[in-house]
């Protein structure tokens, strides 16, 4: 089952999504801030993608997208933003972000990059987990 | 607008007529002092080659005078010498004598021998004179007394105008006798007369009474007068000649060159008037001024017309200027709607997403076909009310977008300004809270309705604010405004916690262009966007600020623009 974290400060669209998510069969945690989502991040490791949506209050979205690649470089995060932000979308990416997805965005659409985007975690797992084996197995000989 | 263009008229009137007096007063000064320099000099030199020359002309006449009566006294007293006194009474040797002076000579008019008692005793001419009797004629009288005595001219017995010339002698018993002898006035005064200076001057003989001895074409009794006057008061010169220039009658001046002649008995003078001595000097000054006059003219013409011509142009360039910064203002409207344009799309598309996603959810639960259950139709009225929620958010933004744009274009109408404050910080308010800015406003109640253009004063109001966020950075803070009355205005002050604005940068905060954002991030046009606004409204923009404590602008506005 995939983890996965919705950033957003609008609380009726986290409400939603996650619940919308969850009927799809995904584990959701919701977060309405950038404090909140390195908080949560910090106590559940078990989060494999965040939707993260660039323009918040406070700490905004590329703000939290260094925090978490600099703590939790594994996790992958899908930026939200709207369409004035398209630029600071693409620095998102510049800065290690998966992909970004426009708002009002299309479930199916959504659903792929999630899908990708924990493909791609999981592969990315799998190669560390080989390369600890490995080396395991170096030590043993 | 009306008095605007006129002040603008009454500038271009005054630019024009200060290049005008420039111009004529950079080529006529020079001009003028040339030619006054040259008539100046001229005329100085002028006058002193025609005083030499007058005085030459004196004094070459003078010594020939003084030489021909000094010669006619030695012939006579050669003769007086050469001769006893009564071999002269002979009248045959006194005749003999007489031919042969006119004959070597022949300014001799008679020879006579005088006794002393007046009576003539020997003659020689082409006169009766023998026996004549001269005991009471003036010369007769002077000669007793002295060597020799030439006389003034005068008419004498005969009634013709003549000069004597006397020598006293002795006779072997020790008597007196007088030799006489009678000069030819004619030969001697043609010689004075016929002294010709340009058209006027002539030369005449002055005896010490003031009696013409010449005679001259112009007879002019008062020239005595005149002489006798001038030489009171002047030295004469080196040469002996005195020169003088005077006023003989109103505006017409004579030059006088005097010398004394026989021993200071008589003297002769030059006389020409002024016009005509200096006739070139009048010329010359009559052309430098006509010169003067032709170019002051044409410099007067040429000047007006270039001063229109280069006035013309400033007024074109002027009028471009304008033109330029109210396309750098709409230039600078269209920056900042399509700031605002972007802003306002990404408030809309939170409602939106929301209610897509609401449908989205709705959608789902449909696909399960759980409608019947208690808890999918709750979860659908919930939904419901939620997209209703969303809906009339995205309602309230579009009605502030509709309120903005119905205000459009820069007509003059009656706003309240804190209507106008209320609006613009209601669209703020979204970009002020993802930058952690509270934006608080104190609006004094009694302000009165002011005339001015709403979507002007709103990107007034809207940039300031703007800035004021821009200033704060993102550790938050507060954007204040006030709005306060003070005399006849009203004042707005826009207050921020922000950075401030160096001291360095406070002079140019509102001219165009300059900008402290990265290249991209802003026009740096902005705050001189709103000082022209502002200008035109009547009112004033200024700045306080501190670095590290924040800036604060008042703008002030005049409940009635000017000239309303």
């Amino acid at each position: 089952m995939t983890n996965i974290m919705l950033v957003d400060d609008e609380e009726p669209f986290v409400e939603t999504m996650t619940k919308r998510l969850s009927k799809k069969g995904f584990r959701v945690i919701g977060a309405f801030s950038g404090d909140e989502a390195l908080k949560t991040l910090a106590s559940n490791r078990m989060i494999d993608v965040i939707i993260l949506d660039v323009k918040m209050p406070g700490m905004d979205g590329i703000e939290t997208l260094k925090e978490i690649k600099s703590k939790f470089p594994l996790v992958e995060v899908i930026m939200l933003t709207g369409h004035a932000t398209v630029e600071s979308a693409i620095e998102g990416m510049k800065l290690g972000a998966f992909d970004y997805l426009m708002k009002p965005s299309d479930m199916e659409q959504l659903l792929a990059k999630i899908e990708e985007a924990k493909d791609k975690k999981y592969k990315h797992e799998e190669k560390i987990r080989e390369a600890r084996i490995k080396e395991l197995s170096y030590r043993f000989e | 607008m009306k008095a605007e263009s006129d002040k603008n008229h009454q500038y271009y009137r005054t630019l024009t007529r200060m290049i005008v007096v420039l111009m004529i007063s950079i080529s006529i000064i020079p001009l003028i002092s040339i030619g006054g320099i040259t008539i100046y000099y001229y005329s100085r030199s002028l006058k002193n080659n025609t005083i030499v020359y007058l005085e030459t002309i004196v004094n070459k006449h003078k010594i020939h005078i003084d030489t021909f009566l000094e010669e006619k006294l030695a012939d006579i007293q050669t003769l007086v010498d050469s001769a006893t006194v009564e071999q002269l009474l002979d009248g045959s040797f006194l005749r003999g004598r007489l031919e042969t002076l006119q004959k070597r000579y022949g300014d001799f008019v008679d020879l006579g021998v005088v006794d002393n008692r007046g009576y003539q005793r020997a003659y020689a001419g082409p006169f009766k004179l023998e026996y004549a009797r001269y005991s009471d004629a003036d010369w007769f009288k002077k000669a007793m007394t002295r060597e020799y005595f030439i006389s003034d001219v005068f008419l004498g017995i005969r009634g013709l105008p003549h000069f004597i010339i006397a020598i006293k002698t002795k006779d072997n018993e020790g008597r007196i006798w007088i030799v006489r002898t009678t000069i030819d006035i004619e030969k001697f005064t043609s010689r004075v007369e016929n002294i010709k200076i340009g058209k006027t001057g002539h030369a005449f003989i002055l005896n010490r009474y003031g009696e013409f001895q010449t005679n001259p074409k112009f007879k002019d009794k008062e020239d005595t007068h005149f002489v006798y006057s001038i030489l009171k008061e002047t030295s004469p010169g080196v040469s002996g000649v005195s020169v003088v220039e005077t006023e003989k009658e109103k505006r017409k001046r004579v030059i006088y060159a005097i010398s004394f002649l026989k021993n200071r008995e008589w003297m002769l003078v030059c006389k020409q008037d002024s016009a005509d001595a200096f006739s070139s000097l009048y010329h010359v000054r009559k052309l430098v001024i006509s010169i003067c006059f032709v170019s002051f003219f044409s410099v007067l013409l040429i000047s007006f017309l270039l001063a229109k011509k280069v006035v013309g142009r400033i007024e074109r360039a002027d009028l471009e200027k304008v033109k330029m910064r109210e396309q750098v203002v709409e230039a600078g409207k269209l920056a900042s709607i399509g700031e605002l344009a972007a802003g306002i799309a990404h408030e809309v598309n939170n409602p939106v997403a929301i209610m897509v996603e609401e449908a989205g959810w709705m959608e789902d639960l449909l696909e399960e076909g759980e409608l019947e259950k208690g808890d999918t139709l709750d979860e659908f009225r919930r939904a419901l009310k939620q997209i209703r929620a969303q809906g009339t958010r995205c309602k309230q933004i579009t009605h502030k977008l509709l309120s903005l744009a119905r205000k459009t274009g820069s007509q003059l109408s009656d706003l309240e300004l804190n209507e106008l404050i209320k609006e613009v910080v209601g669209l703020s308010q979204r970009t002020a809270r993802y930058r952690n800015v509270k934006i608080e406003t104190e609006l004094s109640p009694d302000t009165p309705p002011i005339t001015a253009s709403p979507s002007e004063l709103q990107q007034v109001l809207l940039n300031l604010i703007n800035n004021a966020i821009d200033a704060i950075g993102k550790d938050g803070g507060t954007v204040k405004i006030n709005t306060r009355m003070d005399n006849k205005s009203v004042i707005i002050d826009v207050s921020d916690t922000g950075c401030g604005i160096p001291e360095a940068h406070i002079q140019r905060i509102f001219d165009p262009f300059f900008t402290t954002k990265p290249v991209g991030k802003g026009t740096g046009l902005g705050l001189s966007i709103c000082y022209g606004i502002i200008d035109r409204m009547g009112g004033t923009i200024s700045v306080n600020s501190a670095v590290g404590r924040g800036t604060t602008f008042h703008v002030q506005l005049p409940i009635r623009p000017e000239g309303k």
